[in-house]
Order: structure tokens, then sequence, then C-alpha cells
């Protein structure tokens, strides 16, 4: 099929694109890298009146390293992060995560913060920014900016606290402890498939004693899944006293697996608890053993 | 409903057109510039027929409009070869290796490969392969494949196998 007819503009700055947004009422559409809209529109699945491109906005391109963050801009290629030497420095999980995103062919196009804002369940990206904190920077023409932590920016499937009038024009990611551990998995049926059970985050260790976790679920549930019992359960702990069994039931407590056409919610959990427990498991052995 | 006027430049020729905004730029390629080559198969992103080179990047020419290539300099798998019909390297191994069945998926495989051994690097096979991913082949013919990537990376100095 052929996408139905629309209008297209092809804003050179923020401010004409929340401009074109404001006017759209609703109506109008974003087009970031199109990996996941172009599909809609082509199955008419999406018919927007306006499709705002936001492909030349210069300003909403790159990574940059505060003291305290590391900030990538919404258009910024998820090829191009993959890439970035500095983010994998700083934030090894994340680049971790984007290799997992779609193809490399889809990466080249498909942009971070696209990928966050689309809001899949089972996607990588929306997961990471759960587990790690980040905060996602949204800006509108009427309310300018705002910052909407990420364990508060997922509705549910598909559904994000981003107003129709809004852009999503950064995502800032905390930095962590230097050589943090970096947990990371997911099943899947076939490379650059969606998840069908994953799990993402990172540990910090100090002398033996974790000091900061974060950890979230993908494809386990509406939104990403923050496991928050089992990040405050390895809190403080010391990392031989860790029972990897005992905080995978907490962290599958706070998680609603579903069942769809790939898998059921009874094989989403069991695996789910596999690959947690595996993960923690290599996570904290990796770290003895250095 | 928009009309736009683009100019990019197709396999070194510039091309001028004016385009509705919904047209794709693999839809805009074969239909309106005749670059048949160009293979268009699931048209939503999925099966990677219609890869080609833009600014230097493998994509799906069904993933992006033919508005947004204004500017841009776009390889199609006519574009690959030398003008004297000498194969380009992918091309080569790929016949080398009988990487084709009915040869549906092929064009969008030599880009995906032409794309990753642009000016003569030579990625590690598992590279290849990884990106091999972003492609079906419905005669299921991918150990020929396989062997055209063993065959590029073994082609190069410091490539290794996977």
């Amino acid at each position: 099929m052929k996408p139905a007819p629309f209008d297209y503009v092809v804003p050179a700055s923020i401010e004409e694109a929340l401009g074109h947004l404001d006017r759209g009422g609703g109506d109008a559409t974003i087009l970031a890298g199109g990996q996941t809209l172009m599909p809609l529109l082509a199955l008419c699945m999406s018919t927007p009146s306006v499709i705002v491109d936001i492909n030349r906005i210069t300003a909403l391109k790159g990574i940059e390293r505060t003291s305290e963050t590391v900030r990538i801009a919404s258009v910024t290629r998820q090829n191009e992060a993959l890439a970035n030497e500095p983010l994998a420095a700083a934030l090894p999980t994340v680049v971790r995560a984007i290799s997992q995103v779609g193809h490399f062919q889809t990466r080249n196009r498909g942009t971070v913060g696209g990928s966050i804002s689309l809001g899949e369940p089972a996607a990588e990206l929306p997961a990471t920014a759960v587990a790690l904190g980040a905060e996602i920077e949204v800006h509108s023409l009427r309310r300018g900016e705002r910052r909407i932590p990420a364990e508060r920016f997922y509705l549910g499937p598909y559904s994000t606290t981003v107003e129709a009038d809004e852009l999503v024009t950064a995502i800032h990611f905390p930095l962590w402890p230097a050589n943090s551990l970096i947990v990371f998995r997911e099943v899947a049926r076939r490379p650059g498939d969606f998840a069908l059970v994953g799990l993402v985050g990172a540990i910090a260790v100090n002398e033996g004693k974790i000091t900061q976790a974060g950890l979230a679920w993908f494809g386990m549930g509406p939104t990403p899944m923050k496991a928050w019992q089992a990040e405050s359960a390895l809190f403080g702990e010391n990392i031989g006293d860790v029972d990897p069994q005992a905080i995978a039931d907490l962290a599958l407590s706070e998680t609603e697996p579903f069942d769809d056409h790939s898998a059921t919610a009874d094989y989403r959990r069991s695996v789910g608890r596999q690959i947690f427990v595996r993960t923690l498991s290599d996570a904290l052995n990796l770290r003895k053993a250095a | 409903m928009s009309e736009h006027q683009i100019q990019l430049t197709v396999n070194t020729r510039p091309v001028q057109a004016s385009v509705e905004a919904r047209m794709t730029l693999g839809d805009f390629l074969r239909s309106k510039a005749g670059y048949t080559g160009l293979h268009l198969a699931c048209e939503h992103g999925v099966c990677g027929a219609c890869t080609i080179i833009v600014d230097g990047l493998a994509v799906r020419s069904c993933l992006m409009f033919a508005v947004q290539a204004d500017g841009a300099e776009v390889t199609t798998v006519e574009g690959v070869a030398n003008a004297d019909g000498t194969l380009h390297p992918v091309q080569q191994a790929m016949r080398e290796c009988h990487a084709l069945q009915c040869g549906f998926c092929t064009p969008g495989v030599v880009m995906t490969l032409a794309s990753l051994t642009a000016d003569d690097a030579r990625p590690a096979a598992d590279t290849m392969l990884k990106a091999l991913s972003g492609h079906l082949c419905r005669c299921t013919g991918y150990q020929g494949i396989r062997k055209a990537i063993d065959k590029l990376a073994e082609a190069g100095t410091t490539g290794g196998r996977a």
C-alpha cells in the first residue's frame, strides 16, 4: 500500500517545528528517522494531515557529555550513538542496548529520540532510559521546556506523557560510577526483532558492596517495567551475599507479562527468571574475579 | 497534499523532479527516475530488498520519502559496477559464490555489503553477517551469501573470519 496524501513541512529550527505542531492541533505528526512511522503510513494505520520532518534541524543532533549527564539530542541516529566513543566510555549499557535496536540498515536512519518517544513496550531504549534514571527533555511553543523522568514517561503501549504540541528534543542520561557493571540480555526470535523478554540496567560496586542498581524489563508489561524492589534489595549488599534467585523473584513481582502471538505470559515469566538469574550472576561473578 | 521540487544525485548523475510528498524514495527511483534495479518487495521496512546507499549509508528506500532526499547523493545497484562493466567486488564475490537464486533480494544485499566495504574497508565477516540480518531471502539462499561474505573478508588484509 501507499501512504495517504499529506502536507509536508521541513522546519529548519526547533521553534519552527513547534509552531507547526502548535498549529497542527494534534493532526501533525513528527517524522524523525521514520523507521516505525513510514511502515504505519504505508499501511495507512496512520493518516496525518501534516508531517513535520525534523531531520534537518541541526540543533536536534549530537551527543554532549557534561559533568553529571550525557545528553543525546533526539535526532541523533542510532548508529551514530553506537559509534560515539565518549558515550561508550560513559554509559556502555546504553551502547549495548542500541546495538540491538532494529538492524544495521534501520539504525542508519532510526533515531535515539524516535525509539524513546515511540514507547514500544518490547523495545530496548525506553527500558534503558527507565533503568538508568534518564530524563526526557520536551519542548512546546506555549509551555517551553519540561523534563520528564523516564519512569513516569510511559503510560502504556505506544503511549507517553508527550502532548500533541510537544517535541522530544533530547534524552539526559545521568552518569553512573566508572566501571559500573552492564546488565543486558534479551531473547528474540531473530536478530533485529523486538524482544520477547529483555532485561537492561547497570550495577555500581565499590569495595565489594553494591552502591547503586538500576534495572528494568522490556517485553514484560505494557511499558518498560522498573524493578524497584530488586534494586533496593541489591543496594548496600555485599556481592557475595546476593541471592540471584531471591532478587529475581522480587524483580518478577513487578512485571505484567502478556500473551501474544509470539509467546505466552508464562513463557515470558519463565524465560525472564532465567535471564535475570544468569545476567545478574554473570555480572557479579565478573566483578569478583576482577 | 503537497508537491515538492527536488534535486539529487543518483549514481553520480543529477536528477531533478517534482514529487508528491507521500512518494517514497524507492518508488521515486523506480517509477520516476527509471532505476528499476532497485527492488521493492514488502514496502514497509521488513525485507531489505530496497536497500540503497544515501549519503554513504545503507538505508531502506521504502522508509524514506523522495522529498527527504533533496540534496542527497544516492547510489543504487546500477551504480556500483565500473563503467566498463567490471563488477564491484561484492558483485564479483556473490557471482563466484552463487549468492543468489531468484535474485529479488540481491540488489539490497549488494548495497548493504557495498556500503560496508566502501573505500576499501574490509570489515570482519561477523560484522557483515550481522548486517545481513536486515535482509530476507525468500529462496532461503543464505549459505551462498555467507560464502560471499567470507570471501570478501578474506580478500582484506586485516579482516578476519568471525
